[in-house]
């Protein structure tokens, strides 16, 4: 058993943070979500030089072949610098790519950080279920097109590619009938809406209207991809919430250390301290899940899987809820202004709390599994 | 990073079951699955078969009888201990003494009673707690002052909480040598025979009537100037260094798993309107919130276990808070499971002396869970309340 991390991961966070805390400060981002594009080419090509993008590509790809672990690594850190770019669609979309086959050209275009993905999951009625969708798929397998509406498709107006769940045959929730497809940007048949979301992200509404496509996985076979896509996604985010917590906690201490009331620093107050010590649990307890989730996310036993990652969705989403809530309380009057970086960490843990699962849907999936039912 | 257990591992595992299957006596198993009492005879016998197997104090030095095991084969045996059913093997001689004893007692002290608390020839409590001194430990006023002659101590004075003092052959306690010193100065680290005049245990009974814990008076008791360990004035040190040794053992992890199995299974087999309680989408979600905690405490235990050199210093607080949560929510479901059903309370059944509790037959898996359940509301007070635990987090870890 070992939960340190390899020298490699070591200097490649090193090397993140060294970036963000010279290149991406707190202003700087600012600027770049306060932009009309939202993003910045310029960090994207940092990113690319810092081999992000070919991180999680098979070297097959000219990638890297990294493991979930290492991206666990590289979440962490963009998550304390609250880095906005749209990397992790990118990375999402790759997952994809990964595990339906082929698209070998496009992998590699990821990997050298000339693609950037967009994953259409979401639509208006389907909260957290990925399995609801009215979007349709159309035309004969060798040459479908995409009809539908999909909303929250983050990094949409920036991606070069989407992927697209769309229904082939069934009902609104079933399983089988789900395929996945890939659409070019540049084709006919797209209307998107880029925006912004509250945590400074890019977040699209796109409209498909017989936009031809690729299938990438047919109904029968697309939901078991979606599914594990889904999963590494939520294991992902968890990583990125931890590193977002800690560089929360650690303001949070370091203010309630300086900030005097009553004449002395308001962290000799033990109401306080122990909202402190609830915090530092919470933070422990979320990074125990992130690394577990991390580490099982790959694992070839589906069930195994979802279980891991439905419990870290939800111990970490309720970490992130916590720490977030105690953070802007203990900051005080300052806590609730747009100003303090603290306040864009409490936003993106509430942002990243309502993607791919929130705590109630990952709770309710873990009591839903075969093995909880099994009795010791 | 690598959180799997090493095929060394997994085969020590399956030593370990091994072990239990052939030599954990089902009297024991059963009365520790289903929440009934245990008597000093089962933890003695218990003590005794791990003992003759050389696996009684796992983390002692192999010179005095320990196993060489690593912490994380001190976990799984733990873990399987508790899975299994076994009776705990009371920290207070093997884990709590002992070290104290191997760090600071004299070779006199060492060769006598080492191998007594390794075999469980000597019952051994604590007796740190007093009525003025609980969680501020320093304020103790039990006194010992050296006789005329200089060769005995006379003690006076009270401890409290002392767990099951009742069948104790021993005590060890911090007693006050010097009165005019700094509260954590004067305090000097006694071993006091339980058979010595002048000392009185009387009962505490507790939320579930259990004498678990007791009063213990002495009253001009004469101790040995050979029963103290170290130096006079220096036993604030050793509690100290005792409390530096508290194990990972602390979050109770394998414990909590079992009760979890049983849990789940009571669960199963209650009704409600349309299927069993563990349907119950709200009562599936509390079960499956608490399994998820318990999740993350395990791993929280081995990323503490994986740092073995450093051992787990004030991180134990974390996992001491989590484990006791844990522990206190599962007794709270199995409460609510059982609902009515846990109310019958028969101690003639919970001592064994019946095979069924009053009520009837299908009533002998529920009617202990209440008890149960009043029992372990003292884990968040005992062994440091959890709010001193946050304390020690503040201060030690975030510098506050």
């Amino acid at each position: 058993m070992d939960f340190e991390l390899k020298e490699e991961q070591r200097q490649l966070a090193d090397a993140l943070r060294r970036w963000i805390e010279r290149d991406y400060t707190f202003e700087t981002r600012r600027k770049i979500v306060h932009s009309p594009s939202g993003t910045s080419t310029q960090a994207w090509n940092t990113m690319v030089e810092l081999g992000l993008t070919a991180l999680p590509v098979p070297e097959a790809q000219g990638g890297f072949g990294g493991s979930a672990v290492d991206m666990f690594v590289v979440m962490q850190e963009l998550g304390r610098g609250l880095v906005v770019e749209p990397y992790f669609p990118t990375v999402l979309g790759a997952r994809i790519l990964q595990l339906a086959g082929g698209q070998e050209e496009l992998l590699q275009r990821v990997a050298a950080g000339q693609a950037k993905l967009a994953c259409a999951f979401g639509e208006a009625q389907s909260r957290h279920d990925l399995s609801d969708i009215a979007t349709k798929m159309t035309g004969p397998a060798d040459a479908p097109a995409v009809s539908g509406v999909k909303t929250g498709v983050e990094g949409g107006g920036q991606a070069d590619c989407f992927i697209v769940s769309a229904r082939g045959h069934g009902g609104q929730r079933d399983r089988d009938g789900i395929a996945l497809l890939l659409v070019e940007e540049d084709t006919t048949g797209l209307v998107i809406r880029d925006g912004r979301t509250i945590d400074g992200r890019r977040t699209a509404g796109v409209t498909f209207d017989h936009a031809p496509a690729t299938l990438l996985a047919g109904p029968g076979d697309a939901w078991p991809l979606l599914e594990a896509a889904a999963d590494y996604g939520a294991a992902l985010l968890c990583a990125e919430s931890v590193g977002v917590m800690d560089a929360l906690f650690a303001a949070t201490l370091d203010y309630v250390k300086t900030r005097k009331q009553f004449g002395v620093p308001i962290g000799s107050f033990q109401a306080l301290q122990h909202r402190m010590a609830d915090m530092f649990i919470h933070l422990e307890q979320a990074r125990s899940m992130a690394m577990l989730a991390a580490v099982k996310v790959d694992s070839a036993d589906a069930e195994e899987r979802r279980r891991v990652v439905s419990a870290a969705k939800a111990r970490v989403g309720e970490a992130g809820r916590f720490v977030g809530q105690q953070a802007v309380q203990l900051h005080g009057g300052m806590g609730v202004t747009d100003e303090l970086p603290a306040a864009h960490w409490f936003k993106r843990l509430t942002a990243i709390g309502v993607t791919l699962g929130d705590v109630d849907y990952h709770v309710r999936r873990f009591a839903g599994l075969e093995g909880f039912r099994v009795a010791g | 990073m690598d959180l799997n257990y090493s095929a060394e591992d997994e085969a020590f595992r399956a030593q370990v079951r091994e072990f239990l299957a052939a030599n954990l006596p089902p009297d024991l198993r059963h009365k520790v699955r289903h929440h009934l009492r245990l008597g000093k005879e089962d933890y003695v016998r218990w003590h005794k078969i791990a003992a003759a197997q050389g696996w009684a104090a796992p983390g002692w030095p192999v010179e005095y009888g320990g196993t060489g095991w690593n912490a994380v084969q001190r976990h799984i045996w733990d873990e399987e201990c508790a899975l299994a059913g076994a009776p705990q093997i009371l920290p207070f001689g093997v884990n709590m003494v002992a070290p104290v004893i191997m760090a600071f007692g004299s070779a006199g002290q060492k060769a006598h009673y080492l191998p007594r608390i390794l075999n469980c020839d000597d019952w051994w409590c604590q007796g740190y707690s007093e009525p003025g001194a609980g969680s501020d430990l320093a304020s103790l006023t039990t006194t010992a002052v050296r006789d005329e002659t200089g060769e005995h101590y006379i003690v006076n004075g009270q401890k409290t909480w002392t767990t099951l003092a009742q069948h104790a052959d021993m005590i060890f306690c911090l007693v006050r040598t010097d009165p005019a010193a700094r509260k954590q100065d004067g305090i000097s680290f006694l071993l006091i025979d339980m058979k010595s005049p002048g000392i009185t245990v009387r009962p505490i009974t507790m939320l579930d009537e259990e004498h678990e814990v007791n009063e213990v008076f002495f009253d001009n008791v004469r101790v040995p100037v050979a029963n103290l360990v170290g130096r006079e004035n220096e036993g604030w040190t050793y509690a100290k260094f005792l409390l530096g040794h508290e194990r990972t053992g602390i979050a109770g992890v394998g414990r909590s798993k079992r009760e979890l199995g049983f849990l789940k299974a009571l669960a199963a087999k209650q009704c409600v309107s349309d299927g069993t309680l563990l349907d119950d989408p709200l009562f599936a979600a509390r079960v499956a919130q608490v399994e998820i905690e318990l999740m993350a405490l395990e791993v929280t235990v081995l990323r503490t276990i994986a740092r073995e050199d450093k051992g787990p210093g004030p991180e134990a607080s974390l996992l001491k808070i989590k484990g006791t949560e844990v522990q206190q929510l599962l007794t709270e479901l199995m409460l609510d499971a059982a609902g009515p059903a846990a109310l019958p309370f028969d101690a003639d059944y919970l001592e064994g002396r019946h095979e069924h509790a009053a009520g009837g037959d299908a009533a002998s898996d529920h009617a202990p869970l209440a008890a149960y359940y009043f029992n372990y509301r003292k884990t968040s007070i005992y062994g440091g309340s959890n709010e001193i635990q946050k304390n020690i987090i503040a201060r030690m870890i975030l510098g506050l």
